[in-house]
């Protein structure tokens, strides 16, 4: 990460009492952990909570000076793993990751530290990615916490409530020893709002303390018969501990409305759309009073009876507001209505989306309906906005004639290649099943290569491949970016294809970051890095757990010897897998890195040269055969009079050369050329350049001159 | 280029408006929801934004959202902010990029009784469009209309010519627009103090600003639209142009003369007046088949398509066409201008050629070039010669005269045998062509299928195996009623090879 600066976020952190804090809802989070003297951090970086990763691993003065740790983990799972520290001694600690695939890979820790319980506060910030802009499967984490018994915290998407609920939350964990998850939608995450900060506090209880004072209790270890006690010790103290805390807390809101017979139970998180429908229904006001009684369960695991019977008591029904499936909430609601022998009707998913994000349309709709059945003659406060929440049917005929916008590599990707090249083999051996991970190279999958058949997850695209195992045919190809390398790959795709005697074809995207995830640094990063030990190439690592055939394309954008190494890879004789590590910079972190550099460069008067590519649209005929092995955004079109549109290079391009290299390999065209601008030339360069100018520029004119003689 | 521009209503009352910027990964959306943050709290107002970034910061289109509102009298209230839009429910749409501003229309973002829309005209393609092989555009017209119809008001220019004009940046000229439109109710120093304040790039943002704010309020004040495509000059300049001229005009209907100048035109410009009349001679068969067929109620357009298909087959790309393009002075203006090299800079220009082997071949003599190609032991021989492409310095002397040199092969151009096979191509074409001139449709498709012969290479080979089969199936075929829809769906079908 040493290509960013997050000084300007850092300075936040350190603001003191009473000082106004403004910026982002996952970097309120980070102040609200050093705020609650949290006493180490860690996690695996992902969107929407990179950016709490990212602060805190550029923080290291700040944390010193607290005697706070802070670990880059090698895996959520590993995550997870450290909140052990925890177990014995009083010390909070939090971890954070993308979930729900984060939770699924952390589980096995998360179920083992819930079994034990923690002494310390424990608290897991779990960045839930559903929804519009997500990037993964859609599923509740939600599950996680149950199965478990964590308690799970869900709070108004505003920072003052947000940090709120990160206090309160190690507080919660202390009281009833259980580890706290505290879920923030993507929106919440990148929300900007303000907040009233507090001086940051040391630990009371540090690691060092820790190691100083070694403390053991067999009794939290998971193993029987401890293990039988661990889920007593949950049901008869820790629960009802839970419940305590959060009654007496007030952790959840009840917000008052006029109307005695209805109300609306919602996930805190969701509470601010919730109100802005009801306004729009015409029952709630901008100020946020409402005409409905509103129960905003801010924890949405456990629930507390109590407060749910008393807030049904005399309604005859009641909404409830519970994004995803399966609506763990409104059947234990359901649950402790029937309990208590409440006639209250609970109207959930019967009126709203069964699945998917609960936007503005979707809500206000529900509502609609929850008041047309329940309140025919509700009077409304004011008119609805008669279209609000609707889109006319003109509008929406307008959706096809929009070209769609999926996410690609960036220009001058150093992955975009390995694909074209991977496309220019099938072309000659028909085609490949390739298993596929996660990360950038993803984007495989989409036009214009198409490549890729699966993805099992982080670091299983080796794994994924596992089956498909023949002494005929071709071997499959599985991809894995260096980020599942180091997360599990080595051992669950590499070590243990070797282990198995297979011999898929590994390629190992060695861009020398977490590149999906915002770029952060990983063992095998090539740039030396002050925090952390990196520089452990990924050809040793594969060789270390037994492999034999490894090849390093140093330049991944030498197509042509890309296609070969992979050709050779899978033609090659013998057992054991066969790794290609595709090793050029990611061209986003590279940028960052060169420009500042090259900038400062060409002012102190050092000869540079700048590379950009062009097409001769002349020469070009329009096919766009280029475009379609590339893929490159500066490798685009302009319509031109009477013929198709020329492909064009706009003046994005880095001058990675892929589009030249591609003209060449599959003999595309001759239109492309290599413009290099030396700045600062030398005098040689310079006296030359104008030599050949003078005679080239003479014979030039001759030329036209005699064109224009036999011209029409 | 369109624009449009209402006088500046006033400023609205609401207490609360909302914003959406719907943008492009890259294209600086972020930057201009924290401008538009820190306007709304120099205002006083209590203002929030979010966004779903995630992958989308990688080429997808992504929404910044905003609300900002007046602060509530009286203590303990404070207005709820939403995090996304509401269909009907957004006072201010911004699209850097047109079809942008179509999905947030699609999208029912953009209302007649809300929303002011405040859009660039101008295009970034989507990779569907890029990708497709020819004319994959999409149609602006819809998206135009559905602007001027569900927008209360808009705004609509050429933002990345005013980017270009300024050295700056989408997002200062869009902010420069917002102020302009008098959407919101701040005034226009606190969106320059953002700016200022910002810290980055700030005079080329201060000058997008003002180019924005300008723009919005007088269209008429920015550059007019875009200049109409110079006409190549119509007349003949010289006495063979003339001769040529006059054929035109002594054989042909009036109204395919531009048509079939411009192919006399490149005929002359590609080989000589020779060749041209072989393109008279090869119009004047198909116009005869045409008029016999009844072409005049058709205004002869059968005739002037394969008049435009024929120049572009005849000019066809071999190497001796691309040598000449790659050393014109124009060519080497038009790079220097590309590349920005100023006088203090040395510009290096090299091209990326990869002659084949099939290449070298088509280039000889008929006789002895077919004969090389046909002969396994030379394929083994030279092929190796051909396997890497070659990298020319055309700006060097060296490069240049290699290139200059094979240009004038061109007065040995007849007698090579690339120069045959297209000739046999192009009569087969021709004579199926009459052959089916009663049928118009079918015969207007064949004509158009010349465009499946096109590019260079691999791409090229596979095209002239494409168009063999359409000339087989006109051959099989003639008297088929669906001739036309077949030859059409032939000529249309994705190409296998490069799924």
């Amino acid at each position: 990460m040493a290509e960013r600066s997050f000084s300007k976020e850092i300075e936040k952190l350190r603001l003191g009492d009473g000082e106004e804090f403004r910026g982002e809802g996952i970097l309120a989070v980070t102040k609200a952990l050093l705020q609650s003297g949290v006493g180490y951090v860690g996690g695996y970086p992902g969107a929407p909570i990179s950016h709490l990763m990212d602060v805190l691993s550029e923080a290291h003065g700040l944390l010193d000076d607290l005697g706070v740790q802070f670990v880059a983990n090698a895996s959520e799972a590993a995550a997870a793993a450290m909140l052990a520290a925890s177990v014995n001694y009083p010390i909070r600690g939090a971890v954070t990751w993308k979930s729900t695939v984060g939770t699924n890979v952390a589980s096995d820790a998360l179920a083992n530290l819930a079994s034990g319980g923690v002494t310390g506060g424990a608290l897991i910030i779990v960045g839930e990615d559903y929804g519009e802009g997500s990037s993964i499967l859609q599923e509740r984490s939600h599950a996680f916490a149950m199965k478990s018994q964590m308690w799970l915290l869900d709070p108004r998407p505003r920072l003052p409530s947000i940090v709120e609920a990160v206090e309160r939350g190690f507080e919660l964990s202390e009281a009833s020893h259980t580890p706290v998850m505290l879920e923030l939608r993507i929106r919440a995450c990148h929300v900007y709002g303000r907040f009233r900060a507090k001086a940051n506090r040391s630990p009371a209880f540090s690691v060092q303390d820790a190691l100083d004072h070694v403390r053991r209790d067999a009794s939290r270890i998971v193993l029987p018969p401890a293990s039988f006690e661990h889920e007593r010790e949950k049901v008869e103290r820790r629960w009802p501990a839970a419940l305590e805390f959060i009654r007496s807390r007030r952790m959840n809101e009840f917000i008052d409305g006029p109307r005695e017979d209805l109300g609306v139970i919602v996930q805190g998180g969701l509470t601010n759309a919730l109100l802005r429908a009801l306004e729009l229904a015409g029952v709630a006001r901008p100020d946020g009073s409402t005409d409905l009684p509103i129960y905003v369960l801010n924890v949405t695991y456990p629930l507390l009876e109590d407060e749910v019977v008393r807030f049904c008591a005399g309604k005859r029904a009641v909404l409830v507001v519970e994004e995803g499936q399966p609506e763990f909430i409104e059947q234990a609601l359901n649950s402790i209505l029937r309990h208590a022998d409440s006639p209250t009707k609970l109207v959930g998913k019967a009126v709203l989306p069964r699945a998917g994000e609960y936007t503005g349309p979707a809500l206000l709709s529900g509502i609609e309906r929850f008041l047309g059945e329940h309140a025919p003659a509700a009077p409304r406060a004011h008119a609805a906005s008669g279209t609000a929440g609707r889109i006319s049917s003109e509008a929406a005929a307008l959706a096809p004639a929009i070209p769609p916008r999926p996410v690609g590599f960036c220009t001058g990707c150093p992955e975009r290649p390995i694909f074209a090249a991977m496309k220019l083999l099938q072309r000659d051996i028909g085609p490949l099943h390739v298993s596929c991970d996660i990360g950038c190279h993803l984007f495989s999958i989409l036009p214009p290569f198409n490549i890729g058949n699966t993805t099992m997850g982080y670091g299983l695209g080796a794994a994924g491949a596992a089956a498909l195992r023949s002494d005929r045919g071709k071997r499959p190809v599985a991809v894995m970016g260096d980020g599942g390398f180091w997360h599990n790959g080595l051992t669950s795709g590499v070590g243990n294809a070797v282990f198995n005697r297979s011999d898929p074809v590994l390629v190992v995207v060695d861009n020398g970051y977490a590149a999906a995830t915002g770029g952060q640094d990983v063992p095998s990063t090539r740039t030396p890095s002050k925090t952390r030990s990196t520089r452990h190439p990924i050809a040793t690592a594969v060789q270390g757990v037994g492999v034999d055939w490894v090849r390093v394309v140093e330049h991944t954008y030498d197509v042509a010897k890309m296609r070969d190494t992979l050709r050779e890879a899978i033609a090659s004789p013998g057992t054991g897998p066969k790794v290609v590590v595709a090793a050029s910079e990611c061209m986003l972190n590279r940028q960052r890195r060169e420009n500042p550099q090259r900038k400062r460069r060409i002012a102190g008067g050092e000869r540079v040269a700048l590379d950009r590519f062009g097409v001769d649209s002349d020469v070009c005929t329009g096919d766009h055969s280029c475009i379609r092995l590339s893929g490159c955004p500066s490798l685009t079109i302009k319509p031109r009079v009477g013929r198709p549109p020329a492909a064009t290079v706009d003046r994005s391009c880095v001058g990675c050369g892929l589009c030249g290299e591609l003209a060449d390999t599959a003999a595309l065209c001759p239109s492309f050329y290599r413009m290099r601008v030396l700045h600062n030339p030398t005098r040689w360069e310079r006296l030359r350049a104008g030599v050949s100018g003078a005679i080239i520029g003479w014979l030039q004119r001759r030329a036209a001159t005699r064109r224009l003689r036999h011209a029409f | 280029m369109h624009s449009e521009s209402a006088p500046a209503p006033a400023p609205p009352t609401r207490q609360r408006l909302s914003i959406a910027i719907v943008a492009l990964g890259g294209q600086g959306g972020g930057v201009l929801a924290d401008w538009l943050v820190d306007v709304a709290e120099a205002y006083g107002w209590i203002v929030q934004s979010s966004s779903v970034p995630g992958v989308a910061q990688r080429t997808g289109s992504t929404v910044y959202y905003l609300e900002a509102a007046a602060p509530i009298a009286g203590a303990g209230h404070e207005p709820v902010l939403a995090l996304m839009p509401v269909p009907g429910d957004v006072d201010l749409v911004v699209a850097p990029e047109l079809m942008e501003a179509g999905r947030a229309i699609a999208r029912g973002l953009v209302t007649p009784d809300r929303t002011t829309l405040i859009a660039s005209s101008h295009r970034i393609y989507g990779i569907t469009e890029k990708s497709a092989a020819f004319d994959g555009i999409a149609d602006p017209q819809p998206v135009l209309a559905a602007m001027r119809r569900e927008a209360r008001r808009l705004v609509l220019f050429d933002m990345e010519r005013a980017c270009a004009q300024t050295g700056s940046v989408v997002s200062s000229v869009l902010c420069g627009a917002i102020a302009a439109a008098d959407a919101l109710p701040f005034p226009r120093e606190l969106y320059e103090e953002a700016i200022r304040r910002g810290g980055v790039a700030v005079e080329a943002n201060l000058a997008g600003f003002a180019a924005g704010w300008q723009r919005a309020r007088d269209p008429e004040a920015a550059a007019p639209g875009v200049a109409a495509a110079a006409a190549p000059s119509d007349g003949p300049t010289t006495e063979i142009g003339r001769r040529l001229d006059a054929r035109v005009r002594a054989e042909f209907p009036e109204a395919l003369h531009p048509a079939i100048r411009d192919g006399v035109r490149t005929m002359v410009e590609y080989q000589d007046a020779r060749y041209a009349g072989e393109y008279l001679d090869r119009v004047g068969a198909t116009l005869r088949s045409d008029a016999a067929a009844g072409g005049a109620a058709r205004d002869f357009a059968l005739t002037g398509a394969f008049a435009r298909r024929l120049a572009t087959w005849m000019a066809y790309e071999d190497a001796i066409r691309v040598a000449e393009l790659k050393t014109t002075s124009e060519r080497f203006d038009r790079v220097r201008a590309d590349a920005d090299a100023g006088s203090t800079q040395v510009l290096q220009l090299t091209d990326y050629l990869h002659p084949r082997f099939e290449d070298f071949c088509e280039m000889l003599p008929a006789p002895i070039g077919e004969r090389l190609a046909r002969s396994p032991a030379a394929a083994r021989r030279l092929g190796p010669l051909f396997r890497r492409g070659r990298r020319i310095e055309t700006n060097r002397l060296r490069g240049f005269l290699l290139l200059r040199l094979i240009a004038r092969l061109r007065r040995w151009r007849r007698a090579s045998w690339r120069h045959r096979r297209e000739m046999q191509g192009i009569e087969a074409w021709c004579e199926r062509i009459r052959r089916i001139a009663a049928m118009p449709d079918a015969a207007l498709e064949l004509i158009e299928s010349q465009g499946v012969v096109t590019g260079y290479g691999d791409t090229r080979e596979r095209g002239l195996r494409r168009f063999e089969s359409i000339l087989q199936l006109v051959d099989r075929d003639a008297s088929a009623p669906d001739l036309a829809a077949r030859v059409r769906r032939l000529r249309t079908a994705a190409d296998p090879d490069e799924s």
